[in-house]
């Protein structure tokens, strides 16, 4: 059986993550390649396969919503890791950094002051109108002033190799759970890389999790309880799986109750106070007296409790005010504005369909574009112009002209490559980078973080409801 | 059958502080002695390590706590040994319980032939055997009668697993207490954490305390009453054990009863804080000495008496 050989492999074209060209690896996967070179193709299949079962015997499955095949999917996971150097991860951090501290002070700022409004740094109608502001929340101060406390950055690394934000998670950003979990795996994959090549531990984020969610209250021995939508919802296994690892409570919205204000939890013996919620449950479906009046998720008085300093929510409600994609593109700005310093980690140029030359520029030129929904996630709601049909062109020409707002479009970036498995041999395919940021009395950032990875030819699409598969990023401890 | 079951428990126990060693040691930065050495320590063998062997590392450690025909406390060993005492006490035993023993004898006797100690990952080779004996533990007791040799059985490993625990926390303790820079960084929480899975307790401890500290965890691993691998625990069952045998129901007949109950109430009575005062250290040191004569007098009490007797 013939070993595994990179001399044919393609990086014409992209900016690969391993390959500065065909012959010329980087330094940062010189190791990683002569241990791979040792391997024969059989043996690689058995190590791949050897990961699949142990997804499975970890029920590691998410659920996929408009398809009736079955419900439990695995995130299928290459067993290739993609590596970040420590150089590179220590600017990221950086600039993740200086990103999270503008944006928690703009949230802040809209709910309170609105000075950014007032000296016109971001059109008023603009954040007025997005799906994720919620008037409820005026006037609000949650503890230590910070809104989004655990966020996840969709970050991309263009032709050039520069590392540019794509989008900001403010809300309840998933796939940590795949982070920890693909690395325990790739332990079992590669245990002698590990040793040799210093990849920085990751392990220890659920503790640095409910550190952080512990100092959100005066409460000691603080009861801390994560909300899931419950076990239909996609990301379940996540839920129960943080809640499992920081001994959290895993609860649904119909096990709480309030009164006089509080929070309780019904156990068998009788009710229990809850201090710190970590709810994995969108604002709309939170509290029916306030938000959705139809919901039967959430729980009635929940956000009267929250508002008057008995529980904390983690993040808070109306955090995603500043992760629509139309208010993204005035970040640059809003960093400057708050914090006087220059972007460290740059946007995509993007187009606002609300604002008329943008809009106009946008029709022309859409089968060039990617076109998104400004309140959308996990790929649903969203047109790649260069690989659609001219039927979908169509139809979502005219969506954007009926609905501007609900608009933003992007050029196409072609996202750099990792080399991956396929049926038959080793190719690159596109990924994207989302790290996790912790954000309490301090921040902290967990070197690493979940790469996403379109596992079709070609495809630029990397959600895991998308045909998208996940890779473990391995942070190097280098200098 | 006591013994059978106290050299399944040790080597189960084995099994798993490798499995969790090895998968710490990918991730932290220290000298492999440093992460080695503890384990060795951890046995009790460390004398006969280093009359052995010059050096430590990984492979010559997996080599003697897992194969080295030299170690009599090797998984090897514990195997063989356990497989010699169920041979002997073969008609107490049922059908099931004897074909496991046997399947794990000769898995090990395989794994010494292949020489599996030199594979880059001999983690599969101790996740197998560690669930293998949890299989036997299962089917002991799933297929055995509540009789004379289940409880001796029962005690048998309830001591080993005391033992077990009781020297975890004192050699981790030491590691963790004495090297005061790690303390709080995330190494320290890592090696928090390892010393909860090495006695499979993390899962358990989170739910009940959730964060990592000193206190709670020596407090839970010591005097927890419904943690099955807790110290207070593994007495409170060994004593019931005793009892069945010796069908008392208080009180005591022999002096094995009476140690045993005195060590297991001044456990349900102590507090953590106090144990710390007193010094973490001496307390689990004056543990393990009484452990061992609750041993020699159980010995006394029902082994040496029966021979006497046969031999009269």
């Amino acid at each position: 059986m013939s070993k595994i050989d990179f001399s044919k492999y393609e990086t014409k074209g992209y900016y690969d993550e391993m390959f500065a060209a065909t012959h010329e690896v980087r330094p940062s996967y010189e190791l990683f390649k002569k241990r791979l070179e040792k391997l024969s193709r059989n043996k690689l299949e058995f190590l791949q396969h050897a990961t699949d079962r142990a997804q499975l015997s970890l029920g590691m499955t998410f659920n996929v919503y408009n398809d009736n095949k079955g419900v439990e999917r695995i995130l299928h996971l290459d067993i290739i890791p993609r590596i970040v150097s420590g150089p590179d991860w220590d600017f990221l951090a950086k600039g993740l950094e200086q990103r999270i501290v503008a944006l928690n002070m703009f949230i802040d700022d809209i709910y309170n002051d609105q000075k950014a409004l007032k000296d016109k740094i971001i059109p008023r109608d603009l954040v007025l109108s997005s799906a994720g502001y919620l008037k409820e929340c005026i006037g609000l101060k949650p503890p230590e002033n910070v809104w989004s406390h655990i966020s996840g950055t969709d970050l991309i690394r263009d032709g050039e190799g520069n590392f540019h934000v794509l989008e900001d998670n403010l809300r309840c950003p998933s796939g940590v759970s795949y982070m920890l979990e693909n690395r325990e795996i790739l332990k079992r994959t590669f245990p002698e890389l590990f040793e040799k090549l210093h990849v920085r531990p990751v392990h220890d984020y659920s503790h640095y999790l409910r550190d952080m969610l512990e100092s959100l209250t005066q409460e000691s021995p603080a009861t801390i309880a994560v909300l899931t939508p419950g076990t239909y919802n996609s990301a379940y296994f996540e839920h129960a799986y943080l809640a499992q690892q920081m001994g959290a409570e895993l609860v649904e919205g119909r096990d709480l109750v309030v009164k006089n204000s509080f929070v309780y939890m019904i156990t068998t013996n009788g009710l229990q106070k809850v201090d710190v919620i970590y709810r994995r449950v969108d604002d709309d479906f939170l509290d029916p007296l306030v938000f959705n009046k139809d919901s039967l998720l959430g729980t009635p008085g929940l956000f009267e409790a929250y508002l008057k300093g008995n529980v904390v929510l983690v993040n808070a409600p109306g955090a995603g005010v500043a992760d629509d994609k139309a208010v993204y593109a005035y970040i640059p700005r809003l960093i400057k504005y708050y914090m006087g310093e220059e972007v460290l980690l740059p946007n995509i140029k993007t187009y606002i369909c609300a604002e008329e030359q943008d809009l106009k520029y946008v029709i022309e030129n859409i089968g060039k574009l990617v076109v998104k929904q400004t309140d959308g996630s996990g790929g649903y709601g969203m047109l790649i112009g260069p690989h659609a049909s001219k039927k979908e062109i169509e139809e979502f020409t005219i969506k954007v002209k009926n609905n501007p707002r609900n608009y933003i479009a992007q050029p196409m970036i072609n996202l750099s490559r990792v080399p991956t498995m396929t049926e038959d041999t080793i190719e690159g395919r596109h990924v994207d980078l989302r790290p996790y940021v912790l954000y309490g009395k301090n921040i902290k950032i967990i070197p690493g973080a979940l790469t996403r990875v379109a596992l079709t030819k070609g495809s630029l699409v990397v959600n895991s409801s998308q045909g998208g598969g996940s890779k473990d990023t391995w942070v190097l401890d280098n200098k | 059958m006591y013994w059978m079951n106290r050299y399944i428990e040790r080597a189960e126990n084995y099994a798993r502080f490798m499995d969790v060693n090895f998968n710490l040691a990918l991730e932290s930065p220290s000298e492999t002695i440093e992460q080695w050495k503890p384990l060795v320590v951890i046995t009790g063998d460390w004398p006969l390590y280093e009359s052995l062997y010059q050096k430590v590392n990984k492979k010559q450690v997996i080599y003697f706590l897992g194969f080295d025909p030299k170690n009599p406390n090797s998984i090897y060993n514990c195997i063989t040994n356990a497989r010699e005492n169920a041979r002997a006490i073969r008609p107490e035993l049922t059908k099931e319980v004897w074909e496991q023993i046997n399947s794990i004898y000769f898995f090990v006797c395989k794994g010494l032939e292949k020489k599996r100690w030199k594979s880059d990952d001999p983690r599969s080779f101790f996740k197998k055997i560690r669930e293998d004996c949890q299989l036997l533990y299962g089917i002991f007791d799933a297929t055995i009668s509540r009789n004379e040799g289940w409880h001796f059985g029962k005690i048998g490993q309830l001591l080993e697993r005391a033992d077990k625990t009781s020297r975890v926390i004192d050699v981790k303790y030491h590691i963790l207490l004495t090297n005061t820079e790690a303390v709080g960084t995330p190494l320290d929480v890592m090696q928090w954490a390892a010393l909860l899975k090495s006695v499979s307790a993390y899962d358990m401890y989170r739910k009940k305390y959730g964060k990592l500290t000193a206190l709670n965890i020596s407090e839970f691993l010591i005097l927890d009453k419904t943690f099955p691998r807790s110290m207070l625990c593994c007495l409170i069952h060994a004593e019931q054990s005793l009892y069945a045998i010796t069908g008392n129901s208080g009180g005591f007949s022999t002096s094995a009863e009476k140690q045993l109950g005195k060590l297991k109430s001044e456990l349900e009575f102590a507090e953590i804080t106090d144990i710390f005062n007193s010094g973490l250290h001496e307390y689990i040191d004056g543990f393990q000495q009484r452990l061992n004569a609750i041993s020699t007098h159980f010995y006394n009490s029902f082994f040496t008496t029966q021979i006497e007797q046969i031999q009269q």
